[in-house]
């Protein structure tokens, strides 16, 4: 029994996973912290707010949470797939948001399609939106060089003033200024919101979970995902061991981007009021996909979880708000756990180096 | 003519905080960090400074405030720089994550801080330092109507910056120190230089720089801060790579990004732009699109620091 402990607490897993509860540990006293400067009087009540999350609003407020959750871990997956095969995906947002765009666009427009399939078009086309954008930066980075985190900035930019206009152009309801709803692709509930009564949650969640399932299946149990790791490790060895490695990064950005274009085509075809807004802002959920990989240390299965809770948060400070609070200080806790997340890998590696000396004596 | 002139003086606007953020960041670089968090630097730098102005503009008036208000942001940039500083040098994170922590901090700390104690999101003050016409200079045909009329005196203190930086990095012993830093940290450290001081001298400048760039960017184009500065810090990142790591190509290279954000911002104030129909959106585009068109055909032979995102690992010598 005792070897058993020994040997979880100096495993890999256990060290990631005991740094980011460290991580998310730190942010949460720092939220309360900043609460308490701000409203002293109420900061208490705020806090139990933010960590109740959705269960601020019974089953209602989880099904809605597990709505809000779904994007979020598509963009982690794809930000953590992009980590684990060497590159910092920065892009998620325009992939997302180019994503929603051609979901929507397919999910309005395709009204050849029978019913009950167009949603399955719709979210096809979001996903290769993605990954023709997040193309675009695995192509410069294969064949010029040029720095994956610049292009993918830029990229966003570009993406969410090219979303604009074309939503202006194609699928536009001038009265509210946003896109109009695309009632004929609205994902399918599966009989979730007979157990979340009146909340938004769909086949969304449940896709995360699955794509979660298969890129771990990718990465952990195939050639071809270790080959895009072994490029990620070391790109000139790969191609020494005649791996193509100019293929593999264009790959690897595609997936990535699919990840992403799919969880914009299921934030915005969920029929629960979501619509491009045309206004020259990034969208969020791509960002809040870092927090996500990064305190899941980018492992498929973990992101399910940091995602779960990374949209508990926003949960939280959406009902915060009903009091007066800035829900901005959820970002702020965000930051702070990423910033600290970015400690835990040093952490972690110090760790390894420890437990690997000990190993080597004993052996 | 006058629509030339026009045109050169907004270029002056969007240009020169460019040039002063990246040569914060070829200070920060050079040193062996990189530094992603310039735009949240940027944020919390303007921030702080216009929220200082807010306060004084009552007490104080005139250019006095304004360099207060500069001093204030140079402050404020370095000590959210320490952060990045902290991270990367002593506890030897990713560069990049910890500099995207900085940078989903700044306007998350901004708009809250402003809803908490303005009640509104926005920082607004009152713009009292628009020089309509310097004293003499601006009488000197075309330099004149170019260079000295309608403009701020932190046109100038871009150029200073410049020059003194040059200066620093090539001239000064301890520009010769922290170039070794980036380029070969355990050979520095082996020749007696501390790395790890070196380095956060560089993200300090860095910061230092940051701010004030974010104070100068703003004050000239709103008078309401947003809690943003539309991507400024990673558009100057690129102009540092466009500008090869070298202050005299940043200076061309900032000019050249500004020049292309003038023509976004301004298309509508020039007829025959506006006549040839071209969507306001693809104006827009256009410097983040030239970012990549220029990156594309110069990152292969690039001038980047040889040491920079790594963390100095003395084990390694």
């Amino acid at each position: 029994m005792n070897i058993k402990l020994n040997r979880l607490i100096k495993s890999r897993g256990f060290a990631s996973i005991s740094a980011s509860l460290g991580a998310i540990l730190i942010g949460l006293l720092f939220g309360y912290i900043i609460l308490l400067i701000s409203n002293p009087s109420e900061a208490g009540f705020g806090f139990m707010t933010i960590l109740r999350g959705g269960f601020n609003q019974g089953v209602r407020g989880v099904g809605n949470g597990l709505y809000m959750s779904a994007p979020i871990i598509l963009t982690g997956l794809s930000v953590g797939f992009a980590f684990k095969t060497g590159l910092f995906n920065i892009g998620a947002s325009g992939q997302f948001i180019l994503g929603a765009f051609a979901a929507i666009y397919v999910g309005v427009k395709w009204t050849f399609l029978p019913d009950g399939t167009v949603w399955i078009a719709a979210l096809l086309a979001g996903a290769i939106a993605g990954a023709l954008w997040a193309g675009i930066v695995g192509v410069l980075k294969a064949y010029r060089n040029v720095n994956e985190v610049i292009t993918s900035i830029m990229l966003n930019y570009i993406g969410m003033y090219l979303v604009n206009y074309m939503v202006v152009q194609t699928v536009f309801n001038p009265t509210r200024n946003e896109s109009i709803t695309p009632s004929r692709a609205i994902l399918p509930k599966l009989g979730l919101n007979q157990i979340f009564t009146n909340s938004s949650v769909n086949i969304g969640i449940i896709l995360a979970i699955v794509f979660a399932i298969i890129i771990y299946i990718i990465l952990e149990k195939t050639t071809f995902g270790f080959e895009l790791k072994a490029v990620g490790y070391n790109r000139d060895a790969s191609r020494y061991a005649g791996i193509n490695e100019k293929r593999n990064i264009i790959l690897s950005m595609m997936i990535a981007g699919a990840l992403s274009g799919l969880g914009g085509g299921i934030l915005y075809l969920s029929g629960a009021g979501k619509h491009i807004e045309i206004v020259d802002m990034l969208a969020p959920e791509g960002f809040n996909g870092i927090p996500v990989a990064l305190l899941a240390s980018s492992h498929p299965i973990g992101i399910i979880f940091s995602g779960l809770f990374i949209g508990h948060l926003n949960m939280g400070g959406f009902y915060m708000q009903r009091y007066d609070f800035v829900p901005e200080v959820i970002d702020i806790m965000i930051a702070i756990i990423i910033y600290f997340s970015a400690f835990a890998l040093a952490f972690k590696a110090f760790l390894e180096k420890v437990s690997k000396k000990k190993g080597g004596k004993s052996a | 003519m006058s629509t030339f002139y026009f045109l050169v003086q907004q270029t002056m606007f969007y240009s020169i905080p460019l040039l002063i953020v990246a040569l914060g960041g070829m200070f920060s670089e050079r040193s062996g960090v990189v530094n992603i968090a310039l735009e949240g630097i940027m944020i919390v730098g303007a921030f702080i400074s216009l929220y200082f102005m807010r306060s004084m503009q009552g007490t104080i008036s005139g250019q006095l405030l304004l360099v207060l208000s500069m001093l204030v942001a140079v402050g404020s940039g370095m000590l959210i720089s320490l952060l990045h500083a902290y991270a990367s040098i002593n506890m030897k994170a990713n560069q990049v994550i910890s500099g995207t922590a900085v940078n989903l901090f700044a306007p998350a700390f901004a708009i809250f801080t402003a809803r908490a104690f303005i009640g509104v999101q926005q920082v607004t003050f009152i713009n009292q330092y628009r020089i309509a016409a310097v004293p003499g200079l601006s009488s000197i045909p075309v330099l004149g109507p170019l260079f000295f009329t309608n403009t701020y005196i932190t046109t100038y203190i871009g150029f200073a910056i410049l020059v003194i930086s040059w200066f620093v990095l090539y001239k000064t012993r301890f520009g010769l120190r922290l170039r070794a830093c980036g380029e070969h940290p355990q050979a520095a450290d082996a020749a007696g230089i501390n790395v790890y001081r070196m380095r956060y001298a560089g993200v300090l400048i860095s910061g230092a720089l940051a701010g004030l760039g974010g104070l100068v960017l703003t004050v000239p184009v709103t008078t309401a801060f947003d809690g943003q500065v539309a991507g400024y810090g990673f558009l100057a990142l690129a102009v540092l790579i466009f500008g090869q790591w070298k202050p005299g190509r940043i200076l061309f290279a900032a000019f050249f990004f500004g020049f292309m954000k003038t023509i976004a911002a301004a298309y509508t104030g020039i007829p025959w732009l506006l006549q040839l129909g071209i969507p306001g959106n693809f104006f827009k585009m256009t410097p983040f699109i030239m970012t990549i068109i220029v990156l594309t055909f110069t990152s292969k032979k690039s001038a980047a620091p040889k040491a920079a995102g790594e963390p100095y690992d003395p084990g390694k010598r």
